[in-house]
């Protein structure tokens, strides 16, 4: 589903990532650790196509299709979703108008029918359900007021509405207490299917009890250099990550 | 209308003449393509379209002036606001000052038909004045509103016309003792024509007014707007929205005079400048020292969308006692990049998260309009204004 080929990116002319390689199969959930400034904020931006990010070299391709030459809604068309780390808060902006017009732009580009009011509060009350947020959410601007956990509630929130093909969560669980966060895992799991591929991106393990991963993958200096099975992420978090910086000193 | 107003309005208009920048109260705003051009005087009731313009159906009484004419036909009247000629007397031309305001005096000197409306018993809904202007005509539309006592009234001004026209209006808003009004003006003239208008608002004790200025059309506008709180306890709501586009230029200037104690103010501006657009505020707070427990906001907001538009902010405090709680401030931005990559993120297309993010600037002054009729009115033509923004799901909702 997702190809990376030899990506180097970076911002404002600093190069960040440096030759990183990443395949996620279709019904995969791979998560990527490592630790601060490896790179793994800018991954998630340049796969959105966040305009400050400044792609160098290689390649991404998305079910087949080259994902860097397509704008930011295109990506979201597609089936891209991007959890922010930081989401932005919109006054004036309806949280209930907007995920409307977005699903329906969405809907519209797969040729299918746009839902109509009625149609689509019944699939917003429903997928609210699953993040426990309460429906007077759904009246206000987008993100205004909200708390840090109720910011990244409503992520998974619109994540479940807009039913992406491929989810990627930059650090969704910092700064969450153990309920919001198992309300997080509980919202990415239910999307979890053959059809639905997700890349967690997070700096602890602690996500990952409850949303388990088939690939983790570690993140250093701008490459993956590191693999394995769920079992790594207990070991990073056992360990820290300065053996794997150590290994790596010692095999060069 | 006496005689002798007219007559001392005249003189004096001629003594003053036409505004020039080289006023500190004109300096960014020039009437020279206004006075270099002629313009004639309306003989009769010419035909208005006014089907875009009219709440007749949800108005209580509406009236309609074309090119400052009493239209009748056009009109539907109440009695219950016809204003009894010891009212007018007491009132016109008492509040603003064809003395020392060359437009007032031009105004007031030349007059054909206004809108005297006395409102002494709480009216449920709103009353509608149109003005409505044809191509090549001067008028000098007039409003005389007077809220009696404890009475509360919605009234809307609405202007509009075709073609390139001049309309110099004047009104005058009394609200007697503990009245509550809640006034619009809707200026949504023809992009080629001139506006000025002047509104001397004339707040009594524990009266409390919220005036709505939109801006929306003209070539050249400016909204003066004065207010004196002159009784304790008079509070008074100053909200204005420009949206302009090409060459469009609106000065808003504003003063708000507290003489008395206890006396709230709270204005907020807010501009939404395109391509060349120039918008301009510039507003005044005057405490006087007898004024004490004063408080007073004044906040001015602008969003540029070109790099050619320009914004004018200029707001003023002039306190003089100590026990006041002011403060000021204006914003000039542009469209906010987070929230525009936030928004195409979830799939909108660059053109709809753009026009989302400008209805969302300007819905802060739209939403809080307590009539229906007339916010629907504004979110419609808005739309127009900003038609390149907005979504074609928008035209669909209409």
């Amino acid at each position: 589903m997702l190809e990376i080929k030899n990506l180097h990116a970076g911002i404002e002319g600093k190069e960040i990532l440096r030759g990183l390689n990443l395949t996620v199969g279709t019904g995969e959930v791979h998560a990527i650790m490592g630790p601060n400034g490896s790179g793994k904020s800018t991954l998630a931006n340049v796969l959105a196509g966040r305009p400050k990010y400044e792609v160098i070299s290689g390649s991404v391709t998305f079910d087949g299709k080259d994902l860097l030459a397509m704008p930011t809604e295109e990506r979201a068309r597609e089936g891209v979703f991007l959890a922010l780390q930081y989401p932005v808060e919109i006054p004036g902006v309806n949280n209930i108008y907007f995920l409307k017009a977005a699903l329906n732009s969405i809907r519209k580009h797969r040729g299918e029918e746009e839902l109509d009011a009625i149609e689509f509060l019944q699939l917003a009350r429903q997928k609210m359900k699953v993040v426990d947020l309460d429906e007077a959410f759904m009246n206000r601007a987008v993100n205004e007021g909200f708390s840090g956990g109720e910011k990244k509630r409503n992520e998974i929130f619109q994540m479940a509405v807009l039913d992406p093909k491929l989810a990627i969560l930059d650090e969704t669980d910092s700064g969450l207490d153990i309920d919001a966060l198992r309300i997080v895992a509980e919202g990415v799991n239910a999307l979890r299917s053959e059809k639905h591929s997700v890349l967690v991106i997070t700096h602890y393990q602690r996500l990952l009890t409850y949303l388990i991963p088939d690939f983790v993958h570690v993140l250093a200096n701008g490459r993956i250099v590191k693999q394995g099975g769920k079992e790594l992420a207990l070991e990073l978090e056992q360990k820290g990550y300065e053996w794997i910086e150590q290994e790596l000193a010692a095999a060069q | 209308m006496t005689t002798t107003v007219v007559e001392q309005a005249s003189q004096r208009f001629g003594q003053l003449g036409w505004p020039t920048p080289r006023l500190e109260e004109w300096k960014y705003t020039n009437l020279a393509p206004v006075a270099s051009r002629e313009w004639s005087v309306a003989p009769a009731i010419l035909p208005a379209d006014i089907s875009g313009i009219t709440l007749r159906d949800r108005a209580v009484a509406e009236y309609v002036y074309v090119n400052g004419i009493y239209a009748p036909e056009l009109s539907t009247p109440n009695p219950l606001f016809v204003m009894a000629p010891s009212t007018r007397e007491q009132h016109y031309a008492r509040y603003a000052d064809y003395a020392n305001h060359a437009m007032t005096a031009m105004n007031t000197a030349n007059v054909q038909d206004g809108a005297f409306l006395q409102i002494d018993a709480s009216v449920n809904g709103f009353i509608h004045v149109i003005h409505y202007s044809t191509d090549g005509y001067q008028s000098h539309p007039r409003n005389l509103f007077v809220v009696a006592r404890g009475a509360q009234a919605a009234i809307v001004e609405t202007y509009a016309g075709t073609g390139s026209y001049f309309t110099n209006a004047v009104t005058e808003l009394v609200a007697g003792e503990g009245a509550v009004v809640d006034h619009y003006k809707l200026e949504c003239e023809s992009v080629e024509a001139f506006h000025v208008a002047t509104m001397q608002v004339h707040q009594e004790r524990a009266s409390a007014v919220t005036t709505r200025a939109i801006s929306l059309g003209g070539a050249v506008v400016r909204n003066e707007l004065n207010v004196a709180l002159t009784g304790e306890g008079a509070s008074v709501v100053l909200e204005g929205l420009y949206v302009l586009t090409g060459r469009q230029h609106v000065d808003n200037h504003t003063v708000v005079d507290h003489a008395r104690p206890h006396c709230e103010s709270l204005e907020l501006y807010k501009g939404i400048l395109d391509e060349s657009a120039r918008g301009i505020f510039d507003g005044k707070i005057v405490v006087r020292p007898g004024a004490q427990k004063t408080v007073s906001r004044q906040t001015n907001n602008n969003l540029l969308l070109s790099e050619t538009a320009i914004a004018d902010s200029k707001p003023t405090l002039e306190i003089f006692n100590d026990d006041v709680k002011c403060n000021h401030g204006s914003t000039i931005g542009q469209l906010d990049e987070e929230a525009m990559f936030y928004l195409r993120s979830r799939g909108l297309g660059e053109t709809e998260a753009r026009s989302l993010l400008v209805y969302a600037f300007a819905s802060e002054i739209v939403d809080r309009m307590k009539v229906e009729p007339v916010r629907e009115q504004v979110r419609r033509i808005m739309f127009r204004s900003l038609a390149h923004y907005l979504p074609e799901r928008r035209e669909k909702d209409r």
